[in-house]
This record gives structure tokens, C-alpha cells and sequence, in this order.
């Protein structure tokens, strides 16, 4: 009977042990100590020879049943003690989720580019192809072969950084379109033209030396000024909102005939009158026409067979107007609170 | 060109028309009203007074103390600082409580004396210094003695009127005269048009009988017409003169010149009255200048004239340049008593060449710039006459003498209304077309269909189908046309190669933290070839407005760095900017610089900043390097692309690369020397330009898939002791050339120069990884291998560590 008092008092001893442990540690220990190979009960199981033969399975069957009660309970704490160990470790993993997230460096790109960019898809989209040309030019391309022969008073429109006689930094986008319509040898297009121009003017909050202009021509069979009317609609309705209005009003220039400017009903206060419209609820936004005759002559197009038109507008005062900036000498200075500004996208 | 509205309707009936309304529709129809100007705004209650007494102010050496009647019971006190207040005068005064320039005048004291009101200038009444007349210019205006007293003085100086601004295109030369305007705002309104009178007296004396006119220049002076005018009194203008002068933005001189100029506006024709006597010998020759040849002109400069200008002479010495300025010592003054008035028609480029050269752009050659009516040289002369006869008591001498050799024939359009609709895209009717054409009094006439139009002479911008084409639709009104996009093919549009993939290396660089800068192109001779990445002639302009924009850039670099220093002085330490743009160098055979499209970007201050986990990276080297690697590989350019040490004029001796494209040049990358970073302001910072033209135009091959690995690789390293100089590229050029077809990559994972190294000594550490997509890789194949590329190395003289 010693050993089964002895079997109680140490199955009492063990539960008492794993109950008191607070970690797996702990538990590993006690474990080790009372259910391994060199633990009292496996040395109890030992003893079993001294026992007489017919008390041997009673007691074996007991001894083991002590194990496995023991075992179970040593299971059931040991989850415990996990599950613990897991709550532990969350709370101490736990951080500050409101704390600013890693800055991932993005940029982006100039203003101008992003005005320049949705133009050019905008007409890609119409079937127009990007035509681009020299920013140092020829006399001839940037006057002459658009019907601004030397001596024309139109030329004092565009006051001319010259490099020599024949040679001058361009004025306008438009020598590419001559050179376009010389290359294109009387076949029809459509092209929008995008670049960097240059007038002689002192750089203030309204005037810059070097600014950019995006142009567009179209020739072609037919070419109509209601096609002229109709594609700037178009434009208008895309850039500035789909309930944009435009009106054409006459003009001049000696590459066009006739000649027109393109007002848009204010985006701001829908013709309202207000600010950025002057009061006047119309906002200029480009120069157009039809190509005049002697340019197309001059380019080898048959003007009594072809026609076209042509617009043209200034980056910088579309992205002025759109974003409201006030100086397009910001343009230019690259200030990074400024050009950082124009990162995110709009509807 | 300023038009006042109570000049115009004496040519047009403007009755019930807002001026607004008649801007809005002029504009609407061909000509920008830019402005709509009332005279009378911002002031009320001025009053024509008469200066009955004047006392000295007793406190005050300048100010006067007058007693001014205004037909009122008393006399009313206003005291007055003019210097030009003079009893008896007749002056304009603000009354009481009224307005100028939109102040509140209130009766007050002046140094303890009662004012009741103020006197007034023409500048106070809202005139530009610049046209009131010399003698009133400095003082109060004095109105003619016949003005009645308390008579309302916005009536009396004919403020009463409103100015439209009209912003005109070079082509609208007919608009450059009051006349000219009449006819467009006639066709607008649809109104007929009154001429002016130009019926005077002659004298029994012909003009030839004392003037002889000769003219050698004859194909750039097709016609000159003088009149002569003998007892002229000089005084000054009528009081409705001036006030048509002043309207039109001209100063009152005397009579003799303020009616030239008032025909001038009138007529758009330029006159010139000449001092018969002064001229001294009753010819008038016109001809070419000699080389060299000296005028003094009537606003007293001595100027030199060259062979193209024209001049008018006596015969002997140049009197005038044509239709550019007078000259000094035949002008008017107050002595002349005869006039030798000039209308004539000079060649419009000479005049223009004329007036560039001498820097003298006049009313006059600008009218003859843009060409003038041919058929209004005579009318003008004998308007001349006729003013002169009824302002200035002249005696008319009968006739002129005249040389005409002149076409005044007008230009003659044949049009078909299916044209004009056509271009147009709209259906016109041909009734409609003539009702236009004829309200702007164009001749019309219709045959077989056709309009046959003789377009009148003042209008000289019509000569072609298009512009009738334009006449009619502006009148018609462009809001008729309607809404439609062309027919006929239609192709894909789109970007180009070289388009699409400069946008692509856009998004990339601003995708790696790269702002997009724009600076100018042109910049000072000293920064133009600053960084170059070759040696070319530099193209500078002809006349520069300044040194620091005198020539083309030759790399971009200098302005980019310009804009980093201006965003760190302004507490933006880290700053990331790149450009695309053109380089100009050399000379084409076109005769053109050739514009070589650039790259560049300029990086400085942390590359990495997140403040609260304390990782800041500062940009370096291999930042910008790392940036450029990225826009290689998405090139297709990884393995094309080598780096050498470098020396580039202004950047770091040992932190310089080229950057090279099959072994070619392209461009550089590195630190900004250290004396450069001082100079602007900079910490660190690292620059690189490149060849765009070059990257974008090597060739890409097709993307193929190549399959995911299907076997384990296996991967050893190895860390080598050499020489401080030695290049981590050499080293993995002989590791490569060593490991074999199963060498699939080489990565530098450790660089070491610490002390424990022997001096002149680092250590580098590569990971070697072997692999073959066929099967797994015996370990017998992997030493077998590695053993090659250690005895290589060993060989060039590292050592194993």
C-alpha cells in the first residue's frame, strides 16, 4: 500500500508543481523532472519487480493512469502558458499606427509638360501625330514660308531674337508646321506641335523671354472652318470641363485667312462674370483660321485643292488660368514647393 | 487707335447706342475693342467760372486767393496754387461737394482761407499729361473768352464723350482713321456714311506759279501732291480741335499742325505742312539720301541718313524724311505765314526701313507702314486747305501741284459663293453675300453665279478669295458656323519611337523622385559651354537684351544646378531636380546649330528622410547611379552601359564617371567639385548629363519569356584582397571570364578599407551564383567551376581573404 500513498502524494506534488509554473520554461522543467526517463514516476514503474506478480497489472494500470492524468494536465497548462506567451508578445509588438508611414520618393513632372502632355492625348486621341522642329531657325520658316515676308509689319507682332540675318530663335511653334507641310509633299495630316519659344521681351510676372506653345494643323481635302469649330469644342469641353462654350472672334494673322480667336465661357463662374474672366464671362484661350493660300502654295499644296486649319495656344497661360498662378515666371524658377504642387491628379 | 464716340457720329448715326453694346458688336464683327473709356467718370459738378479778382494768400508765396463768378449772385472764394491764374481768365472749377478723379472735393480753408472748391488742370480732369498743350501743361487750362460762365464744364471740354481703345492687327490699316472706322462700324450697324466737307475758296493765284515739285525717286514716291496756303495766322486751335486731339491721344501745337494731325486721324492720310519761306527756294524735290548725308528733324536731333531713306528737299539739303519726320528748319513756326501743305504716298517698306534705322516710329510712318489709301491723297490735301482757310484765315492758292504716276485702280475678287461656303462649311445664299459685301461698301457685282467684287482702296488687306471669304463671315457672324469635324481618312495618331520613349524616361525619373525642372536656353557667353559634354562653337545672338541671356546653352547643367542653389537658400535642403532639353553646338550645313537633346539631374541633402525612425540617407554617388541603372535596364541598356573614372572641369577628381554606351562616351555622372558646391552654396551634390539622343536611339530587343528556374542554384562567396585602385568591374570582368556558362551571377556584397586593412589594401567580397535551367547542379560541377574563377583572380593579383 506504501506505493500507492506514494503513487497520490506524487501525483498531489506534480499537479501542485505544473499548476505553479508561469512559463514553458518552468513547465519544460517540471516536465523533465517528474514525467522523464530519470523522473519518480518512471522510477515507481521500476519498483514494480519488487511487487508481488498478481499486484503487478493493478498497480502498472494505476501507475500509468497517474501518467496520463498528469500528462493532461501538463497539456492543458502548457497551452495556457502559449497562449500567454502569445499575448505577451503581441502586446509588446504592439505599435502607434497613427505615426507617419516611410516616404516612398515620388515626383513629378513640370506643369507645363502636364498641360503639354494632356493636350498632346488629347489630339493623339483624334488621330493627330506629335511634330517637333528646331528652336533655333531659319528666317524663312519661322516668317517667310508663313506668308511674313521680310519687311512685313506683322513681324513686329513678334519681337525677334535674331542670331543673323536668316537665322533667329523662334517665335512660335509654327516653322514646324511649314517644315511639316514641306516634308509631307501634299499629302494630308493632322499634327499638334509642341515646343519652346522665344520673344524678345523683359521677364516680368506676365512676360518671359522663353515660353511654350502647342500648335495644331490639319490638311486635307475639304477642310472646313466648321472643322476648325468643331475639333476646338472639342478641346474646349475636355480641358475645361464638358460644359465649356466657345465663341470665335475675328483676327489676324498673316497665316491664316480668315483669322480667329477662340474665347471659352468661364470655367470659374460658368459666364457669370468674375475675376479670371475679366468680367466678361469669356476667357481667351487661342489664335486660329484657315492656312492661308500662300503658305500652302509656298509648302507645294495646290491651295484650290486643299485646305486647313490651324491653331495655336500658350501652355503657360492655360496652366495660369487652370491652376491659378499668378507669376509665369514660377515656370521657371523651379521651386520645389511649387513644382511639387502639381503631383496629384484631378477629375 | 482711340475713337471717340462724338468724333465718329459725325460720320455715323450711333444715335441710341450704349458704348458698350457698340464695343461688344465691333468686336464681335472684326476689330478687339480692348477698352471703353468715359471721359466724364469720376467727376461732377465742375462748373466754367471767371477769375474776377486774384489776391496774394497771405500765409503762402505761391498761393492765390480768387474771387470766381460763376453767374451766380455772389462772387464764390477759391484759392488757387497755379502759377498761370490770371484775372479775367475763364477756368474750369470743381464746385462744392462734386467729384474729380473720383475724389470728393468739400469747401474747406487753405492755410486759414475759405475755398469753395478748386480750380482745375487737365491732368486733374483726368487728360494724360502727355497730350495737354505746353502751355497749359504746368497749370490750370484756360478756356477761350467767348465760353459762358456757369456753364456745365464737362459739356464745355467735351468731356461728355466716351473713347473705345481698339486693339488693331497689322492687316486693319483702314481702321488706323476715323473714316476707316466709320466704314466698319457703318457696315456693322448697317448705316450709310457721311464724308466731310472739303469744299473751300481758292485764290486767283495757281500754287504751281510758286512751287515747283520734281520727284527722281519715283518707284518709292508714285505720288506727290502739294497745296499752298499764303497768310496764315499761327495761333491756337479751337477749343473743338483740341478737344478731337486729345481724344485721339495728340498734343495741341497751333492750328497750322493740329490740323495736319487732325487729317491724319481724319483721313489716315500723314501730311506735312512745310514754312514755304524757310523752305527758301520754291522747289520741293524728292529723292533718295546720300551715304551720310545730315538732317536735323523738328524734335532737334542731328541725325544721319543712308542711301534707301527718302527724303524730301528744296533742291539743295534734305527738309524733311519722308513720311517718317519734318525737318527743323522748314517747320512751322509762329512767324510763317505761308504753308506749303504735303500729301503725298511713299512706298511703305521704305518708310519702314527708314523709321528702324533712325529709331523714329511717328504717326505717320506707321500709317504708311501698313499702306494708305491711294485714293485719299487729294481729299486730304483739299480737307487741308479748307481747315486752313476756316480756322487759321488762310488764302487757299488755287489747284495743287501735283506728280502722279499712281495705280489707284482697287482690287478686283472674283468669287463663287460655293467656294466661300465650302471653306466655311456653311450655305450662305448669294442674296445674303451681296447684302454684306455691299453694307461694306465694296463694289458688287453678279454674273454666271459669280461675285464679281472691286474691293475699295482703303481697305488694302483684301486681295484674295480668302479674305472676302473672311469679310463675310465675320459679318455674317461666326456663331452661324456650325460644329464639325473633318472627313475623309482617318489615320491612328500617336507618338513616335523617340516620343513615346522620352515620355517613358519621364515618368521613370519622376517615378525615382526626380522633380522635372525647365530652365532657359539661353544663357551668359562664360556659362554656355560650362560642363559641356563636347567641344562646339558656341552660337550667340546678334543683340542680346543682356550678358547673362546672350547665348545658347551648351548643357543644361549650369542652369539646373542655378535652380538647386535657389531652392536650398530657401530652406529646401534636399532637392532632386531633373531637365530634358536641347544643347546647341557647332553648325549644321542647313547653317543651323545642331540641338542635341539632353538629359541632366542634380541632386543634393538626404536621399532618404524619415525623421521619427532617425533613417536619414544622404544622397551620394551611388544614389544618382542606381537612379541612372534603373533607366538603363528599363532601356534594355544594362549590359551596353560600362562606367569609367573620369576627369570633368568642375566635378570631383575622384568621384567622377563616364558613362559609356558600347564603349562610347554619352555622357557623365559625379560629385560637383567642392570648390563648385562652395561657390553655389551647395553641400554634396551630385550631377550627371547625358546624350539623350543616344540612349533613346539604341535598339531594344524583343521581349522573350525566358522559363522561371525549375532547379535550385547554388551560390558561393568569395572576398578579395587588392589594391586600393583596383575596380570592382575588373574584378567581375575576370570573374566572369573565369566562372564558365554556369556562372549565372556576380554581386558585390561587402567593400572594406578600415585600418585592419594594410594601407594601400581593401577588401571586396562578391556572392558567385551558379546555376543551369537543365538540372541541379552537382557539387563536383560548382568547385569545379569556382576553382577557375579563384585561380583567375589569384592570377591578375588578389588575394583570397
Amino acid at each position: 500500500m506504501a506505493m500507492i500513498e506514494q503513487l497520490t502524494q506524487l501525483k498531489e506534488e506534480v499537479i501542485e508543481k505544473i499548476t505553479a509554473t508561469e512559463n514553458i520554461k518552468q513547465l519544460n522543467e517540471v516536465r523533465v523532472a517528474y514525467l522523464g526517463k530519470k523522473g519518480p514516476i518512471t522510477d515507481l514503474l521500476k519498483g514494480m519487480g519488487k511487487l508481488p506478480v498478481e499486484e503487478r497489472p493493478k498497480m502498472g494500470a494505476l501507475v500509468n493512469e497517474v501518467r496520463a492524468e498528469v500528462q493532461h494536465i501538463h497539456d492543458v497548462r502548457k497551452a495556457t502558458l502559449e497562449e500567454q506567451a502569445i499575448q505577451e508578445q503581441l502586446e509588446k509588438e504592439a505599435i502607434d499606427v497613427t505615426l507617419p508611414g516611410r516616404p516612398v520618393k515620388v515626383a513629378n513632372a513640370h506643369p507645363l509638360t502636364r498641360v503639354i502632355e494632356e493636350i498632346e492625348d488629347l489630339f493623339i486621341s483624334m488621330g493627330y501625330e506629335v511634330a517637333e522642329g528646331p528652336e533655333v531657325e531659319k528666317d524663312y520658316y519661322n516668317f517667310e514660308a508663313l506668308n511674313l515676308p521680310k519687311g512685313h509689319p506683322a513681324r513686329d507682332m513678334q519681337d525677334t531674337f535674331y542670331i543673323s540675318e536668316e537665322i533667329l530663335m523662334r517665335t512660335h511653334t509654327s516653322p514646324v508646321q511649314a517644315r511639316t507641310m514641306e516634308k509631307k509633299q501634299g499629302a494630308s495630316f493632322k499634327i499638334i506641335c509642341p515646343g519652346k519659344v522665344f520673344r524678345r521681351d523683359n521677364d516680368d510676372a506676365t512676360h518671359s523671354h522663353q515660353f511654350t506653345q502647342i500648335e495644331g494643323l490639319v490638311v486635307g481635302e475639304n477642310i472646313r472652318m466648321s472643322d476648325l469649330k468643331g475639333t476646338l469644342d472639342i478641346f474646349a469641353k475636355k480641358m475645361f470641363g464638358e460644359d465649356r462654350e466657345i465663341r470665335l472672334r475675328p483676327s489676324f494673322f498673316p497665316f491664316t485667312e480668315p483669322s480667329v480667336e477662340m474665347d471659352i465661357s468661364c470655367f470659374k463662374c460658368g459666364g457669370e462674370g468674375c475675376n479670371v474672366c475679366k468680367h466678361t464671362g469669356w476667357i481667351e484661350i487661342l489664335g486660329a483660321g484657315m492656312v492661308h493660300p500662300n503658305v500652302l502654295s509656298m509648302a507645294g499644296y495646290d491651295p484650290k485643292k486643299v485646305s486647313g486649319f490651324a491653331f495655336g495656344m500658350g501652355p503657360e497661360r492655360i496652366a495660369m488660368l487652370k491652376y491659378g498662378v499668378d507669376d509665369i515666371r514660377h515656370f521657371y524658377t523651379n521651386d520645389v514647393r511649387f513644382l511639387s504642387q502639381f503631383h496629384r491628379t484631378e477629375e | 487707335m482711340l475713337v471717340s464716340l462724338k468724333w465718329l457720329s459725325q460720320y455715323v448715326d450711333l444715335q441710341g447706342l450704349e458704348a458698350e453694346d457698340l464695343a461688344e458688336k465691333i468686336t464681335r464683327s472684326g476689330i478687339e475693342v480692348e477698352g471703353v473709356h468715359h471721359l466724364s467718370k469720376g467727376i461732377k459738378k465742375i462748373m466754367v467760372g471767371q477769375i474776377k479778382e486774384i489776391k496774394k494768400h497771405p500765409d503762402s508765396d505761391h498761393l492765390n486767393i480768387c474771387q470766381v463768378d460763376f453767374g451766380e449772385d455772389e462772387l464764390s472764394q477759391i484759392v488757387c496754387g497755379a502759377p498761370n491764374v490770371a484775372e479775367g481768365q475763364k477756368i474750369v472749377a470743381v464746385r462744392p461737394n462734386g467729384y474729380v478723379g473720383g475724389k470728393k472735393i468739400k469747401k474747406g480753408k487753405l492755410r486759414g482761407e475759405v475755398s469753395n472748391g478748386m480750380i482745375c488742370s487737365l491732368q486733374e480732369l483726368g487728360i494724360e499729361g502727355k497730350v495737354v498743350p505746353k502751355k497749359y501743361a504746368d497749370g490750370i487750362y484756360v478756356l477761350p473768352e467767348e465760353t459762358p460762365v456757369g456753364m456745365d464744364a464737362i459739356k464745355a471740354l467735351g468731356l461728355d464723350d466716351v473713347i473705345l481703345e481698339l486693339g488693331l492687327t497689322p492687316n486693319r490699316s483702314d481702321a488706323m482713321s476715323m473714316l476707316g472706322v466709320a466704314y466698319e462700324v457703318a457696315a456693322i450697324l448697317s448705316e450709310e456714311i457721311k464724308l466731310p466737307e472739303t469744299a473751300h475758296e481758292e485764290s486767283a493765284q495757281k500754287a504751281e506759279e510758286v512751287l515747283k515739285v520734281r520727284v527722281e525717286a519715283k518707284d518709292v514716291n508714285p505720288m506727290y501732291t502739294a497745296k499752298v496756303v499764303k497768310n496764315v495766322k499761327i495761333g491756337e486751335s479751337p477749343l473743338w480741335l483740341q478737344q478731337r486731339l486729345m481724344a485721339a491721344g495728340v498734343r495741341p501745337l497751333n492750328n497750322v499742325v493740329d490740323i495736319t494731325n487732325y487729317i491724319l486721324m481724319e483721313y489716315g492720310q500723314p501730311l506735312h505742312a512745310f514754312d514755304y519761306d524757310a523752305l527758301g527756294t520754291g522747289e520741293i524735290v524728292v529723292r533718295l539720301a546720300k551715304e551720310g548725308e545730315p538732317i536735323k528733324t523738328l524734335d532737334g536731333q542731328d541725325r544721319v541718313l543712308n542711301a534707301k531713306n527718302l527724303v524730301i528737299t528744296n533742291g539743295k539739303e534734305p527738309v524733311a524724311v519722308a513720311g517718317v519726320m519734318g525737318g527743323y528748319d522748314s517747320e512751322v513756326t509762329d512767324k510763317t505765314t505761308t504753308v506749303v501743305i504735303e500729301s503725298a504716298y511713299f512706298d511703305g517698306l521704305t518708310v519702314r526701313y527708314t523709321a528702324k534705322d533712325l529709331g523714329l516710329r511717328s504717326e505717320a510712318s506707321a500709317r504708311y507702314e501698313k499702306g494708305v489709301d491711294p485714293n485719299r491723297v487729294i481729299p486730304a490735301a483739299e480737307r487741308a486747305a479748307q481747315l486752313l482757310a476756316e480756322i487759321a484765315g488762310g488764302e487757299v492758292l488755287s489747284g495743287a501741284v501735283v506728280f502722279d504716276e499712281l495705280d489707284k485702280t482697287p482690287a478686283k475678287v472674283v468669287v463663287s459663293p460655293d467656294f466661300v461656303n465650302s471653306r466655311l462649311g456653311m450655305k450662305i445664299s448669294l442674296n445674303e453675300m451681296v447684302t454684306i459685301l455691299t453694307r461694306l461698301k465694296f463694289d458688287v457685282e453678279t454674273a454666271n453665279g459669280l461675285l464679281y467684287i472691286d474691293a475699295p482702296t482703303r481697305r488694302q488687306d483684301i486681295k484674295i478669295e480668302e479674305d472676302i471669304v473672311e469679310e463675310i463671315a465675320r459679318l455674317y457672324g461666326y456663331d452661324e458656323i456650325p460644329a464639325t469635324v473633318p472627313v475623309g481618312e482617318s489615320k491612328a495618331g500617336g507618338l513616335n519611337a523617340y516620343q513615346a520613349k522620352r515620355r517613358l524616361i519621364h515618368h521613370q525619373l519622376q517615378g525615382s523622385g526626380l522633380y522635372q525642372a525647365l530652365t532657359y536656353s539661353l544663357t551668359s557667353d562664360e556659362l554656355s559651354q560650362k560642363y559641356a559634354l563636347e567641344t562646339a562653337p558656341t552660337t550667340r545672338l546678334l543683340m542680346p537684351m543682356s550678358e547673362e541671356r546672350s547665348t545658347l546653352r551648351q548643357s543644361i547643367l549650369p542652369h539646373l544646378i542655378e535652380s538647386v542653389t535657389y531652392n536650398v537658400s530657401r530652406q529646401q535642403d534636399s532637392v532632386a531636380l531633373y531637365e530634358i532639353g536641347s544643347v546647341f553646338l557647332g553648325e549644321t550645313e542647313e547653317g543651323l546649330p545642331r540641338e542635341e537633346s539632353h538629359l541632366a539631374a542634380v541632386m543634393t541633402g538626404n536621399w532618404l528622410n524619415n525623421a521619427w525612425q532617425g533613417e536619414h540617407k544622404k544622397v551620394d554617388f551611388f544614389v544618382l547611379k542606381g537612379i541612372l541603372e534603373s533607366l538603363f535596364a528599363k532601356l534594355d541598356l544594362t549590359t551596353r552601359i560600362t562606367y569609367e573614372t573620369a576627369v570633368v572641369d568642375g566635378l570631383h577628381p575622384g568621384r567622377t564617371a563616364n558613362i559609356l554606351l558600347d564603349g562610347k562616351r554619352i555622357g557623365f555622372l559625379g560629385q560637383l567639385h567642392p570648390a563648385e558646391q562652395k561657390a553655389n552654396g551647395l553641400k554634396e551634390t551630385y550631377v550627371m548629363e547625358l546624350n539623350l539622343e543616344e540612349i533613346i536611339a539604341a535598339s531594344i530587343e524583343p521581349l522573350v519569356y525566358v522559363p522561371v528556374p525549375r532547379f535550385p542554384s547554388i551560390s558561393r562567396d568569395i572576398a578579395l584582397i587588392v589594391d586600393r585602385t583596383t575596380k570592382a568591374a575588373d574584378l567581375e570582368a575576370t570573374i566572369r571570364n573565369a566562372g564558365g556558362k554556369l556562372l549565372k551571377e556576380v554581386n558585390v556584397f561587402d567593400l572594406y578599407e578600415g585600418e585592419k586593412m594594410e594601407l594601400g589594401k581593401k577588401s571586396v567580397a562578391f556572392t558567385l551564383t551558379y546555376f543551369t535551367p537543365e538540372r541541379t547542379l552537382t557539387d563536383e560541377e560548382v568547385v569545379a567551376a569556382h576553382d577557375k574563377v579563384v585561380a583567375a583572380l589569384t592570377e591578375s593579383g588578389a588575394e583570397l581573404r
